[in-house]
Protein backbone atom coordinates (compact mmCIF):
# COMPACT_ATOMS: atom_id res chain seq x y z
CA UNK A 1 0.00 0.00 0.00
CA UNK A 2 1.55 3.12 -1.30
CA UNK A 3 -1.24 5.83 0.40
CA UNK A 4 -1.07 7.03 3.41
CA UNK A 5 -4.34 7.01 5.28
CA UNK A 6 -3.72 11.13 5.97
CA UNK A 7 -3.06 11.68 2.06
CA UNK A 8 -7.17 12.01 1.04
CA UNK A 9 -6.95 14.26 -2.08
CA UNK A 10 -8.74 17.64 -2.31
CA UNK A 11 -11.70 16.60 -4.24
CA UNK A 12 -12.64 13.06 -2.55
CA UNK A 13 -15.30 14.92 -0.10
CA UNK A 14 -17.51 12.56 1.36
CA UNK A 15 -19.81 12.74 -2.06
CA UNK A 16 -17.62 10.36 -3.21
CA UNK A 17 -18.95 7.82 -1.08
CA UNK A 18 -22.10 7.71 -3.51
CA UNK A 19 -20.04 5.69 -6.03
CA UNK A 20 -20.26 2.19 -3.57
CA UNK A 21 -23.63 2.56 -2.86
CA UNK A 22 -25.27 0.97 -6.33
CA UNK A 23 -22.78 -2.51 -5.75
CA UNK A 24 -23.86 -2.10 -1.45
CA UNK A 25 -27.55 -2.35 -2.85
CA UNK A 26 -26.97 -5.11 -5.10
CA UNK A 27 -25.07 -7.18 -2.08
CA UNK A 28 -27.56 -5.57 0.23
CA UNK A 29 -30.54 -7.18 -1.56
CA UNK A 30 -29.00 -10.53 -2.79
CA UNK A 31 -26.49 -11.77 0.05
CA UNK A 32 -27.39 -9.47 3.04
CA UNK A 33 -30.93 -9.40 3.26
CA UNK A 34 -31.09 -13.34 2.87
CA UNK A 35 -28.41 -13.92 5.17
CA UNK A 36 -30.69 -12.17 7.68
CA UNK A 37 -33.96 -13.51 6.43
CA UNK A 38 -32.32 -17.00 6.46
CA UNK A 39 -31.94 -16.47 10.36
CA UNK A 40 -35.85 -15.65 10.91
CA UNK A 41 -36.34 -18.52 8.75
CA UNK A 42 -34.89 -20.89 10.60
CA UNK A 43 -36.94 -20.22 13.77
CA UNK A 44 -40.47 -21.05 11.82
CA UNK A 45 -41.22 -23.89 10.79
CA UNK A 46 -41.67 -22.96 6.79
CA UNK A 47 -42.71 -25.34 4.34
CA UNK A 48 -41.01 -23.11 1.78
CA UNK A 49 -44.12 -22.34 -0.48
CA UNK A 50 -47.29 -22.10 1.96
CA UNK A 51 -48.19 -18.00 2.74
CA UNK A 52 -48.39 -19.48 6.88
CA UNK A 53 -45.70 -20.16 9.09
CA UNK A 54 -45.43 -20.29 12.87
CA UNK A 55 -42.50 -18.99 14.80
CA UNK A 56 -40.89 -22.24 16.50
CA UNK A 57 -38.02 -20.85 18.29
CA UNK A 58 -34.73 -22.98 18.46
CA UNK A 59 -36.78 -25.82 17.91
CA UNK A 60 -34.81 -26.54 14.48
CA UNK A 61 -31.42 -26.20 15.77
CA UNK A 62 -32.33 -28.51 18.20
CA UNK A 63 -33.57 -31.01 16.59
CA UNK A 64 -30.16 -30.61 14.52
CA UNK A 65 -27.88 -32.47 16.97
CA UNK A 66 -30.41 -35.04 17.03
CA UNK A 67 -30.51 -35.66 13.28
CA UNK A 68 -28.01 -38.59 12.23
CA UNK A 69 -28.15 -37.12 8.86
CA UNK A 70 -26.48 -33.91 9.61
CA UNK A 71 -24.56 -34.99 12.15
CA UNK A 72 -23.59 -37.60 8.85
CA UNK A 73 -23.41 -34.32 6.70
CA UNK A 74 -21.21 -32.49 9.15
CA UNK A 75 -18.96 -35.12 9.86
CA UNK A 76 -18.77 -35.52 5.81
CA UNK A 77 -18.13 -31.72 5.28
CA UNK A 78 -14.68 -32.14 7.88
CA UNK A 79 -13.68 -34.72 5.85
CA UNK A 80 -14.47 -33.54 2.47
CA UNK A 81 -12.46 -29.55 3.80
CA UNK A 82 -9.73 -31.75 5.02
CA UNK A 83 -9.33 -34.49 3.27
CA UNK A 84 -9.19 -32.13 0.15
CA UNK A 85 -6.85 -29.82 1.76
CA UNK A 86 -4.00 -32.58 2.92
CA UNK A 87 -4.15 -34.13 -0.99
CA UNK A 88 -3.96 -30.65 -2.77
CA UNK A 89 -1.12 -29.43 -0.48
CA UNK A 90 0.91 -32.62 -0.63
CA UNK A 91 0.31 -33.03 -4.65
CA UNK A 92 0.30 -29.36 -5.42
CA UNK A 93 3.73 -28.28 -3.33
CA UNK A 94 5.24 -31.38 -4.95
CA UNK A 95 4.37 -30.44 -8.80
CA UNK A 96 5.29 -26.80 -7.76
CA UNK A 97 8.61 -27.83 -6.78
CA UNK A 98 8.93 -30.18 -9.83
CA UNK A 99 8.26 -27.68 -11.91
CA UNK A 100 10.03 -24.76 -10.12
CA UNK A 101 12.94 -26.40 -12.12
CA UNK A 102 14.32 -25.51 -15.80
CA UNK A 103 12.59 -29.07 -17.10
CA UNK A 104 11.63 -29.19 -20.80
CA UNK A 105 7.75 -28.47 -21.56
CA UNK A 106 7.05 -27.64 -17.59
CA UNK A 107 4.87 -24.45 -19.32
CA UNK A 108 3.46 -27.49 -20.97
CA UNK A 109 2.70 -29.86 -17.93
CA UNK A 110 1.72 -26.50 -15.86
CA UNK A 111 -1.17 -25.79 -18.33
CA UNK A 112 -2.62 -29.29 -18.52
CA UNK A 113 -2.42 -29.86 -14.66
CA UNK A 114 -4.28 -26.48 -14.12
CA UNK A 115 -6.65 -27.30 -17.04
CA UNK A 116 -9.86 -28.45 -14.85
CA UNK A 117 -9.72 -25.62 -12.62
CA UNK A 118 -11.88 -24.12 -15.50
CA UNK A 119 -14.22 -26.97 -15.81
CA UNK A 120 -17.56 -26.87 -14.02
CA UNK A 121 -17.08 -29.14 -11.17
CA UNK A 122 -20.29 -30.60 -12.36
CA UNK A 123 -19.40 -31.16 -15.79
CA UNK A 124 -15.78 -32.81 -13.85
CA UNK A 125 -17.77 -34.85 -12.30
CA UNK A 126 -19.91 -35.99 -15.14
CA UNK A 127 -16.63 -36.65 -16.89
CA UNK A 128 -15.54 -39.21 -13.99
CA UNK A 129 -19.24 -40.93 -12.93
CA UNK A 130 -18.40 -42.09 -16.80
CA UNK A 131 -15.65 -43.65 -15.74
CA UNK A 132 -16.39 -44.85 -12.69
CA UNK A 133 -19.85 -46.16 -13.82
CA UNK A 134 -20.05 -49.69 -13.44
CA UNK A 135 -20.63 -51.61 -16.55
CA UNK A 136 -18.96 -49.45 -18.89
CA UNK A 137 -16.67 -47.12 -16.74
CA UNK A 138 -13.03 -47.74 -17.94
CA UNK A 139 -12.19 -48.31 -13.90
CA UNK A 140 -13.35 -51.36 -13.73
CA UNK A 141 -11.88 -52.46 -17.20
CA UNK A 142 -8.66 -51.58 -15.47
CA UNK A 143 -9.35 -53.52 -12.36
CA UNK A 144 -10.93 -56.47 -14.35
CA UNK A 145 -7.60 -56.53 -16.77
CA UNK A 146 -5.47 -56.59 -13.32
CA UNK A 147 -7.55 -59.85 -11.94
CA UNK A 148 -10.09 -58.18 -9.80
CA UNK A 149 -13.75 -57.90 -9.54
CA UNK A 150 -16.29 -55.77 -11.19
CA UNK A 151 -17.09 -52.78 -8.70
CA UNK A 152 -19.89 -50.40 -7.88
CA UNK A 153 -17.43 -48.03 -6.84
CA UNK A 154 -20.01 -45.16 -5.57
CA UNK A 155 -22.34 -47.60 -3.99
CA UNK A 156 -19.89 -48.17 -0.96
CA UNK A 157 -19.96 -45.34 1.10
CA UNK A 158 -16.83 -45.33 1.95
CA UNK A 159 -15.04 -45.52 -1.39
CA UNK A 160 -17.74 -42.43 -2.76
CA UNK A 161 -16.58 -40.51 -0.08
CA UNK A 162 -12.88 -40.96 -0.73
CA UNK A 163 -13.58 -40.69 -4.63
CA UNK A 164 -15.47 -37.23 -4.10
CA UNK A 165 -12.41 -35.81 -2.53
CA UNK A 166 -10.22 -37.52 -5.06
CA UNK A 167 -11.86 -35.89 -7.56
CA UNK A 168 -12.32 -32.78 -6.19
CA UNK A 169 -8.44 -32.36 -4.98
CA UNK A 170 -7.27 -33.60 -8.55
CA UNK A 171 -9.79 -30.77 -10.18
CA UNK A 172 -8.26 -27.95 -8.12
CA UNK A 173 -4.83 -28.84 -7.08
CA UNK A 174 -3.34 -26.86 -10.02
CA UNK A 175 -4.49 -23.95 -7.86
CA UNK A 176 -2.24 -24.97 -4.76
CA UNK A 177 0.42 -25.37 -7.47
CA UNK A 178 0.53 -21.79 -8.80
CA UNK A 179 -0.04 -20.55 -5.75
CA UNK A 180 3.13 -22.38 -4.47
CA UNK A 181 4.91 -21.84 -8.27
CA UNK A 182 4.44 -17.96 -7.17
CA UNK A 183 5.65 -18.49 -3.82
CA UNK A 184 9.17 -20.27 -4.69
CA UNK A 185 9.82 -17.31 -7.19
CA UNK A 186 9.25 -14.97 -5.52
CA UNK A 187 12.21 -16.47 -2.85
CA UNK A 188 15.63 -14.41 -3.79
CA UNK A 189 17.61 -16.94 -4.86
CA UNK A 190 21.23 -15.06 -3.16
CA UNK A 191 19.99 -17.28 -0.16
CA UNK A 192 20.11 -20.49 -1.76
CA UNK A 193 23.72 -19.68 -3.15
CA UNK A 194 24.26 -18.25 0.45
CA UNK A 195 23.53 -21.23 1.97
CA UNK A 196 25.19 -23.32 -0.19
CA UNK A 197 28.70 -21.62 0.30
CA UNK A 198 28.14 -22.07 4.05
CA UNK A 199 28.03 -25.82 3.10
CA UNK A 200 24.05 -26.22 3.32
CA UNK A 201 23.00 -29.26 1.56
CA UNK A 202 19.74 -29.74 -0.62
CA UNK A 203 17.73 -30.44 2.43
CA UNK A 204 18.57 -28.25 4.63
CA UNK A 205 18.15 -25.38 1.80
CA UNK A 206 14.77 -26.72 1.33
CA UNK A 207 13.89 -27.04 5.56
CA UNK A 208 15.73 -23.30 6.57
CA UNK A 209 14.70 -21.63 3.59
CA UNK A 210 11.84 -22.77 1.00
CA UNK A 211 9.65 -23.64 3.84
CA UNK A 212 9.46 -20.46 6.02
CA UNK A 213 9.16 -18.42 3.10
CA UNK A 214 6.53 -20.24 1.69
CA UNK A 215 4.63 -19.41 4.45
CA UNK A 216 1.76 -17.07 2.76
CA UNK A 217 1.49 -19.44 0.39
CA UNK A 218 0.92 -22.00 2.82
CA UNK A 219 -1.88 -20.04 4.71
CA UNK A 220 -3.25 -18.78 1.37
CA UNK A 221 -3.52 -22.38 -0.40
CA UNK A 222 -5.03 -23.98 2.92
CA UNK A 223 -7.25 -21.91 3.54
CA UNK A 224 -8.57 -21.77 -0.06
CA UNK A 225 -8.65 -25.33 0.08
CA UNK A 226 -10.49 -26.10 3.19
CA UNK A 227 -13.08 -23.57 2.75
CA UNK A 228 -13.23 -25.03 -1.17
CA UNK A 229 -13.69 -28.52 0.43
CA UNK A 230 -16.19 -27.59 3.39
CA UNK A 231 -18.69 -25.55 0.53
CA UNK A 232 -18.65 -28.67 -1.57
CA UNK A 233 -21.97 -29.41 -3.35
CA UNK A 234 -21.66 -29.91 -6.89
CA UNK A 235 -19.78 -33.18 -7.33
CA UNK A 236 -21.33 -34.72 -4.22
CA UNK A 237 -24.91 -33.94 -6.38
CA UNK A 238 -23.37 -35.27 -9.38
CA UNK A 239 -21.70 -38.30 -8.03
CA UNK A 240 -24.11 -39.84 -5.36
CA UNK A 241 -26.99 -37.30 -4.97
CA UNK A 242 -25.64 -37.73 -1.27
CA UNK A 243 -26.61 -41.39 -1.25
CA UNK A 244 -26.18 -44.39 -0.96
CA UNK A 245 -28.92 -43.37 1.79
CA UNK A 246 -28.20 -40.39 3.32
CA UNK A 247 -24.07 -40.84 3.92
CA UNK A 248 -22.29 -39.41 1.54
CA UNK A 249 -24.12 -36.05 2.15
CA UNK A 250 -22.39 -32.43 3.00
CA UNK A 251 -23.90 -30.10 4.57
CA UNK A 252 -25.06 -28.14 1.38
CA UNK A 253 -26.40 -30.86 -0.37
CA UNK A 254 -28.13 -31.86 2.32
CA UNK A 255 -30.00 -28.48 2.55
CA UNK A 256 -31.32 -28.22 -0.91
CA UNK A 257 -32.37 -32.17 -0.14
CA UNK A 258 -34.26 -30.89 2.65
CA UNK A 259 -35.83 -27.32 0.70
CA UNK A 260 -36.41 -29.21 -2.38
CA UNK A 261 -36.68 -32.87 -1.62
CA UNK A 262 -38.77 -32.80 1.93
CA UNK A 263 -40.14 -29.05 2.32
CA UNK A 264 -38.71 -28.18 5.45
CA UNK A 265 -37.62 -24.92 4.70
CA UNK A 266 -37.20 -23.58 8.10
CA UNK A 267 -35.10 -26.47 9.10
CA UNK A 268 -32.92 -26.25 5.98
CA UNK A 269 -32.50 -22.63 6.89
CA UNK A 270 -31.16 -23.47 9.88
CA UNK A 271 -28.63 -25.78 8.58
CA UNK A 272 -27.30 -22.95 6.65
CA UNK A 273 -27.40 -20.41 9.00
CA UNK A 274 -25.19 -23.30 11.01
CA UNK A 275 -22.93 -24.05 7.73
CA UNK A 276 -22.68 -19.94 7.69
CA UNK A 277 -21.26 -20.13 10.98
CA UNK A 278 -18.96 -22.95 10.78
CA UNK A 279 -17.02 -21.74 7.73
CA UNK A 280 -17.06 -18.03 8.99
CA UNK A 281 -15.44 -19.32 12.36
CA UNK A 282 -12.62 -21.35 10.31
CA UNK A 283 -12.02 -19.08 7.90
CA UNK A 284 -11.47 -16.23 11.09
CA UNK A 285 -9.75 -19.05 12.77
CA UNK A 286 -7.12 -20.13 9.90
CA UNK A 287 -6.50 -16.46 9.13
CA UNK A 288 -5.33 -15.58 12.87
CA UNK A 289 -3.50 -18.52 13.60
CA UNK A 290 -1.54 -18.84 10.15
CA UNK A 291 -0.64 -15.18 10.70
CA UNK A 292 -1.62 -14.42 7.22
CA UNK A 293 -0.11 -11.79 5.17
CA UNK A 294 -1.71 -10.65 2.10
CA UNK A 295 -0.19 -10.36 -1.13
CA UNK A 296 -2.19 -7.54 -2.40
CA UNK A 297 -0.06 -6.78 -5.00
CA UNK A 298 -1.30 -7.97 -7.97
CA UNK B 1 16.54 -9.96 -16.06
CA UNK B 2 20.61 -10.42 -15.34
CA UNK B 3 22.04 -13.76 -16.04
CA UNK B 4 22.34 -13.47 -11.47
CA UNK B 5 18.90 -13.75 -10.86
CA UNK B 6 18.46 -16.73 -12.32
CA UNK B 7 17.85 -19.78 -10.58
CA UNK B 8 20.81 -21.74 -9.56
CA UNK B 9 21.00 -25.21 -11.95
CA UNK B 10 20.49 -27.15 -8.64
CA UNK B 11 20.18 -30.62 -10.23
CA UNK B 12 19.13 -33.46 -8.67
CA UNK B 13 21.13 -36.92 -9.64
CA UNK B 14 19.58 -38.52 -12.67
CA UNK B 15 17.20 -41.64 -10.28
CA UNK B 16 15.91 -38.53 -8.60
CA UNK B 17 15.17 -36.37 -12.13
CA UNK B 18 13.47 -39.31 -13.64
CA UNK B 19 11.36 -39.64 -10.48
CA UNK B 20 10.42 -36.33 -10.38
CA UNK B 21 9.95 -36.49 -14.66
CA UNK B 22 7.40 -39.49 -13.83
CA UNK B 23 5.22 -37.78 -11.09
CA UNK B 24 4.76 -34.92 -13.68
CA UNK B 25 3.90 -37.27 -16.18
CA UNK B 26 1.54 -39.06 -14.27
CA UNK B 27 -0.01 -36.17 -12.66
CA UNK B 28 -0.26 -35.17 -16.48
CA UNK B 29 -1.97 -38.53 -17.65
CA UNK B 30 -4.54 -38.22 -14.19
CA UNK B 31 -5.65 -34.55 -15.47
CA UNK B 32 -6.33 -35.54 -19.19
CA UNK B 33 -7.95 -39.19 -18.17
CA UNK B 34 -11.37 -37.52 -17.78
CA UNK B 35 -11.16 -35.51 -20.72
CA UNK B 36 -10.12 -38.48 -23.09
CA UNK B 37 -12.45 -41.19 -21.54
CA UNK B 38 -15.50 -38.37 -22.34
CA UNK B 39 -13.64 -38.00 -25.71
CA UNK B 40 -13.84 -41.63 -26.47
CA UNK B 41 -17.35 -42.10 -25.10
CA UNK B 42 -18.67 -39.14 -27.02
CA UNK B 43 -17.31 -41.19 -30.27
CA UNK B 44 -19.31 -44.31 -29.66
CA UNK B 45 -23.18 -45.80 -30.44
CA UNK B 46 -24.92 -46.77 -27.57
CA UNK B 47 -24.55 -50.76 -28.59
CA UNK B 48 -20.83 -49.76 -29.03
CA UNK B 49 -20.06 -51.82 -25.83
CA UNK B 50 -16.19 -51.70 -26.43
CA UNK B 51 -13.63 -50.25 -23.49
CA UNK B 52 -13.73 -46.12 -22.87
CA UNK B 53 -9.97 -46.57 -23.12
CA UNK B 54 -10.28 -47.56 -26.91
CA UNK B 55 -10.88 -44.84 -29.33
CA UNK B 56 -12.89 -45.02 -32.16
CA UNK B 57 -10.87 -44.08 -34.85
CA UNK B 58 -13.57 -44.83 -37.87
CA UNK B 59 -17.08 -44.47 -37.79
CA UNK B 60 -17.05 -41.40 -35.47
CA UNK B 61 -20.66 -41.80 -33.81
CA UNK B 62 -21.67 -37.92 -34.51
CA UNK B 63 -25.21 -38.36 -33.54
CA UNK B 64 -24.41 -38.09 -29.99
CA UNK B 65 -23.56 -34.65 -30.15
CA UNK B 66 -27.05 -34.07 -32.28
CA UNK B 67 -28.65 -35.81 -29.30
CA UNK B 68 -27.44 -33.64 -26.59
CA UNK B 69 -28.07 -30.57 -28.88
CA UNK B 70 -31.97 -31.36 -29.68
CA UNK B 71 -32.63 -33.48 -26.50
CA UNK B 72 -30.25 -31.55 -24.32
CA UNK B 73 -30.92 -28.05 -25.22
CA UNK B 74 -26.60 -27.69 -25.28
CA UNK B 75 -26.41 -24.76 -27.72
CA UNK B 76 -29.80 -22.84 -26.53
CA UNK B 77 -28.14 -23.51 -22.20
CA UNK B 78 -24.60 -22.38 -24.20
CA UNK B 79 -26.75 -19.09 -25.34
CA UNK B 80 -28.18 -18.30 -22.07
CA UNK B 81 -24.38 -18.95 -20.40
CA UNK B 82 -23.80 -16.02 -22.59
CA UNK B 83 -25.98 -14.13 -21.79
CA UNK B 84 -25.74 -14.32 -17.86
CA UNK B 85 -22.11 -14.67 -18.12
CA UNK B 86 -21.82 -11.40 -20.02
CA UNK B 87 -24.48 -9.21 -18.34
CA UNK B 88 -23.12 -10.03 -14.65
CA UNK B 89 -19.07 -9.64 -16.04
CA UNK B 90 -20.11 -6.15 -16.89
CA UNK B 91 -22.12 -5.37 -13.88
CA UNK B 92 -19.53 -6.59 -11.90
CA UNK B 93 -16.65 -4.42 -13.44
CA UNK B 94 -18.66 -1.57 -13.51
CA UNK B 95 -20.32 -1.47 -10.03
CA UNK B 96 -16.63 -2.98 -8.54
CA UNK B 97 -14.56 -0.12 -9.93
CA UNK B 98 -16.74 2.23 -8.80
CA UNK B 99 -17.04 0.97 -4.88
CA UNK B 100 -13.29 0.62 -5.33
CA UNK B 101 -13.06 3.95 -5.44
CA UNK B 102 -14.16 5.84 -2.87
CA UNK B 103 -12.60 2.81 -0.56
CA UNK B 104 -9.53 2.85 -2.24
CA UNK B 105 -8.88 7.07 -1.51
CA UNK B 106 -11.06 7.69 1.42
CA UNK B 107 -10.00 5.76 4.13
CA UNK B 108 -12.17 7.03 7.02
CA UNK B 109 -13.18 4.21 9.60
CA UNK B 110 -16.40 3.60 8.18
CA UNK B 111 -15.09 3.21 4.87
CA UNK B 112 -13.07 0.57 6.38
CA UNK B 113 -15.67 -0.85 7.62
CA UNK B 114 -17.76 -1.42 4.54
CA UNK B 115 -14.66 -2.69 3.26
CA UNK B 116 -14.31 -4.94 5.68
CA UNK B 117 -17.80 -6.18 5.30
CA UNK B 118 -17.91 -6.23 1.72
CA UNK B 119 -14.67 -8.58 1.96
CA UNK B 120 -16.31 -10.60 4.74
CA UNK B 121 -19.20 -11.64 2.61
CA UNK B 122 -16.49 -13.58 -0.03
CA UNK B 123 -17.04 -16.52 2.58
CA UNK B 124 -20.58 -17.32 2.68
CA UNK B 125 -21.28 -20.44 1.15
CA UNK B 126 -24.18 -20.21 -2.05
CA UNK B 127 -26.30 -23.39 -0.38
CA UNK B 128 -25.89 -21.39 3.16
CA UNK B 129 -28.38 -18.72 1.67
CA UNK B 130 -30.14 -20.63 -1.06
CA UNK B 131 -33.38 -21.05 0.94
CA UNK B 132 -34.18 -17.31 1.33
CA UNK B 133 -32.76 -16.26 -1.87
CA UNK B 134 -34.73 -18.99 -3.83
CA UNK B 135 -37.89 -17.33 -1.69
CA UNK B 136 -36.98 -13.61 -1.97
CA UNK B 137 -36.57 -14.74 -6.24
CA UNK B 138 -39.86 -16.33 -6.91
CA UNK B 139 -42.04 -13.92 -4.76
CA UNK B 140 -40.36 -11.72 -7.33
CA UNK B 141 -40.86 -13.40 -10.10
CA UNK B 142 -37.58 -13.57 -10.60
CA UNK B 143 -36.81 -17.14 -11.48
CA UNK B 144 -36.21 -18.05 -14.80
CA UNK B 145 -35.33 -14.52 -15.81
CA UNK B 146 -31.99 -13.41 -17.08
CA UNK B 147 -32.22 -10.05 -15.06
CA UNK B 148 -32.44 -12.16 -11.80
CA UNK B 149 -29.60 -14.76 -12.58
CA UNK B 150 -27.33 -11.43 -13.84
CA UNK B 151 -27.95 -10.01 -10.64
CA UNK B 152 -27.68 -12.71 -8.37
CA UNK B 153 -24.26 -14.15 -10.09
CA UNK B 154 -23.15 -9.93 -9.68
CA UNK B 155 -23.88 -10.37 -5.92
CA UNK B 156 -22.21 -13.11 -5.74
CA UNK B 157 -19.09 -12.10 -7.54
CA UNK B 158 -18.80 -8.79 -6.51
CA UNK B 159 -17.09 -9.09 -2.84
CA UNK B 160 -13.58 -10.16 -4.50
CA UNK B 161 -14.10 -7.63 -7.72
CA UNK B 162 -14.53 -4.85 -5.42
CA UNK B 163 -11.51 -6.16 -2.60
CA UNK B 164 -8.88 -6.33 -6.06
CA UNK B 165 -10.19 -3.41 -7.54
CA UNK B 166 -9.32 -1.46 -4.24
CA UNK B 167 -6.17 -3.29 -3.54
CA UNK B 168 -5.02 -1.95 -7.33
CA UNK B 169 -6.25 1.26 -6.87
CA UNK B 170 -4.40 1.38 -3.13
CA UNK B 171 -1.03 0.96 -5.12
CA UNK B 172 -1.45 3.73 -7.79
CA UNK B 173 0.16 7.04 -7.48
CA UNK B 174 -2.52 9.38 -5.66
CA UNK B 175 -1.04 12.26 -6.94
CA UNK B 176 -1.55 11.86 -10.45
CA UNK B 177 -5.33 12.44 -9.32
CA UNK B 178 -4.20 15.42 -7.05
CA UNK B 179 -2.66 17.03 -10.12
CA UNK B 180 -5.31 16.24 -12.19
CA UNK B 181 -7.74 17.69 -9.46
CA UNK B 182 -5.28 20.76 -8.81
CA UNK B 183 -6.08 21.46 -12.92
CA UNK B 184 -9.40 21.60 -12.29
CA UNK B 185 -10.88 18.63 -12.80
CA UNK B 186 -13.87 17.40 -10.61
CA UNK B 187 -13.52 14.02 -8.81
CA UNK B 188 -15.86 12.36 -11.64
CA UNK B 189 -14.01 13.39 -14.27
CA UNK B 190 -10.49 12.37 -11.88
CA UNK B 191 -12.26 9.04 -11.96
CA UNK B 192 -12.99 8.41 -15.34
CA UNK B 193 -10.36 10.36 -16.77
CA UNK B 194 -7.05 9.10 -15.38
CA UNK B 195 -7.89 6.29 -12.86
CA UNK B 196 -10.47 4.00 -15.25
CA UNK B 197 -7.86 4.02 -18.61
CA UNK B 198 -5.08 2.77 -16.00
CA UNK B 199 -7.22 -0.17 -14.57
CA UNK B 200 -6.43 -2.39 -17.38
CA UNK B 201 -4.73 -5.06 -15.50
CA UNK B 202 -6.58 -5.88 -12.55
CA UNK B 203 -9.69 -5.50 -15.02
CA UNK B 204 -8.55 -8.27 -16.95
CA UNK B 205 -8.23 -10.24 -13.73
CA UNK B 206 -11.72 -9.88 -12.70
CA UNK B 207 -12.99 -10.71 -15.85
CA UNK B 208 -11.12 -13.70 -15.92
CA UNK B 209 -12.40 -14.74 -12.42
CA UNK B 210 -16.22 -13.50 -12.44
CA UNK B 211 -16.92 -15.23 -15.99
CA UNK B 212 -15.16 -18.65 -14.91
CA UNK B 213 -17.52 -18.95 -11.91
CA UNK B 214 -20.57 -17.15 -13.48
CA UNK B 215 -19.84 -19.69 -16.46
CA UNK B 216 -19.31 -22.62 -14.71
CA UNK B 217 -22.30 -22.05 -11.54
CA UNK B 218 -24.37 -24.70 -11.01
CA UNK B 219 -25.28 -24.48 -7.32
CA UNK B 220 -27.59 -21.68 -7.56
CA UNK B 221 -28.29 -21.67 -11.33
CA UNK B 222 -29.44 -24.90 -10.73
CA UNK B 223 -32.43 -23.89 -8.71
CA UNK B 224 -32.79 -19.97 -10.17
CA UNK B 225 -32.53 -21.04 -13.57
CA UNK B 226 -34.98 -23.99 -13.91
CA UNK B 227 -37.28 -24.22 -16.90
CA UNK B 228 -35.84 -26.23 -19.83
CA UNK B 229 -35.46 -22.88 -22.11
CA UNK B 230 -33.74 -20.92 -19.68
CA UNK B 231 -31.19 -23.40 -18.32
CA UNK B 232 -27.92 -22.12 -18.48
CA UNK B 233 -25.03 -24.59 -19.37
CA UNK B 234 -23.64 -26.64 -16.35
CA UNK B 235 -27.28 -27.10 -15.18
CA UNK B 236 -28.32 -28.67 -18.66
CA UNK B 237 -25.43 -30.38 -18.82
CA UNK B 238 -26.44 -32.18 -15.51
CA UNK B 239 -29.17 -32.70 -16.04
CA UNK B 240 -29.51 -33.72 -19.48
CA UNK B 241 -27.16 -36.60 -17.95
CA UNK B 242 -29.18 -37.65 -15.19
CA UNK B 243 -31.79 -38.06 -17.43
CA UNK B 244 -29.54 -39.90 -20.24
CA UNK B 245 -27.51 -41.33 -17.97
CA UNK B 246 -28.31 -45.09 -19.46
CA UNK B 247 -27.34 -42.96 -23.22
CA UNK B 248 -23.43 -42.46 -21.94
CA UNK B 249 -22.55 -41.39 -25.52
CA UNK B 250 -24.75 -38.24 -25.79
CA UNK B 251 -24.09 -37.65 -22.29
CA UNK B 252 -20.43 -37.33 -23.27
CA UNK B 253 -20.85 -35.60 -26.10
CA UNK B 254 -23.33 -32.60 -23.98
CA UNK B 255 -19.97 -32.59 -21.43
CA UNK B 256 -17.56 -32.20 -24.20
CA UNK B 257 -19.98 -29.17 -25.90
CA UNK B 258 -19.90 -27.51 -22.18
CA UNK B 259 -16.53 -27.33 -21.72
CA UNK B 260 -15.31 -26.31 -25.26
CA UNK B 261 -16.07 -22.70 -25.07
CA UNK B 262 -13.67 -22.52 -21.90
CA UNK B 263 -11.47 -24.14 -23.04
CA UNK B 264 -10.59 -22.08 -26.51
CA UNK B 265 -10.65 -19.44 -24.54
CA UNK B 266 -7.60 -20.74 -22.35
CA UNK B 267 -6.01 -21.83 -25.02
CA UNK B 268 -5.77 -18.52 -26.22
CA UNK B 269 -5.31 -16.55 -22.81
CA UNK B 270 -3.59 -19.27 -21.18
CA UNK B 271 -1.07 -16.75 -19.50
CA UNK B 272 -3.55 -14.30 -18.28
CA UNK B 273 -5.73 -16.85 -17.18
CA UNK B 274 -3.41 -18.71 -15.04
CA UNK B 275 -1.95 -14.81 -13.63
CA UNK B 276 -5.11 -14.08 -12.89
CA UNK B 277 -7.00 -16.78 -10.87
CA UNK B 278 -3.55 -16.63 -8.94
CA UNK B 279 -4.33 -12.98 -8.10
CA UNK B 280 -7.68 -14.13 -7.32
CA UNK B 281 -6.74 -16.82 -4.95
CA UNK B 282 -5.20 -14.52 -3.02
CA UNK B 283 -7.63 -12.53 -1.27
Amino acid sequence: MTTSRSSIPRFAGRGLNLLYLPALAVLGVFTLWPLVNGVMLSLSNWDGYSPERSFVGLENYLRLFDDPNFRTALGNTFIYGVGSTILQQVIGLGLALALDRSVRGRNVARAIIYLPVLVSPVVMGTMYYLFLSYNSGGLNDLVIALGGERTAWLSDSGAAIALIVVVNSLQFMGISMVIYLAGLQSIPTVYYEAARLDGANAAQSFRHITVPMLQPAFATSIVLNLIGGMKLFDVIQVLTAGGPGYSTHSVSTLIAKMYFGSQRAGYASAMGVVLFLIIAVFTLLLNTMLNRRRLEQL
Amino acid sequence: MSAASVRPAVRAPWPGRLAIGAGVLVAVLLQLLPFYITVTSAMKARSDLSSQWLPRLTGIHWQNFATAIEQGGILRAIGNSAIVTLGATVLVCVLGALAAYPLARRSTLSNRLVLAGVVGLIMIPPLSILVPLYSMMSQWHAINTYWGMILVMTATQLPLAIFLYTAFMRALPVSIEEAASVDGASAVQVLFRVVVPMLTPVTATVVILTSVNVWNDYALSVYLMRSPEMRTIAPATATFFSTTSSDVGAAAAASLLSVLPVLVVYLVLQRYFIKGMVAGSEK
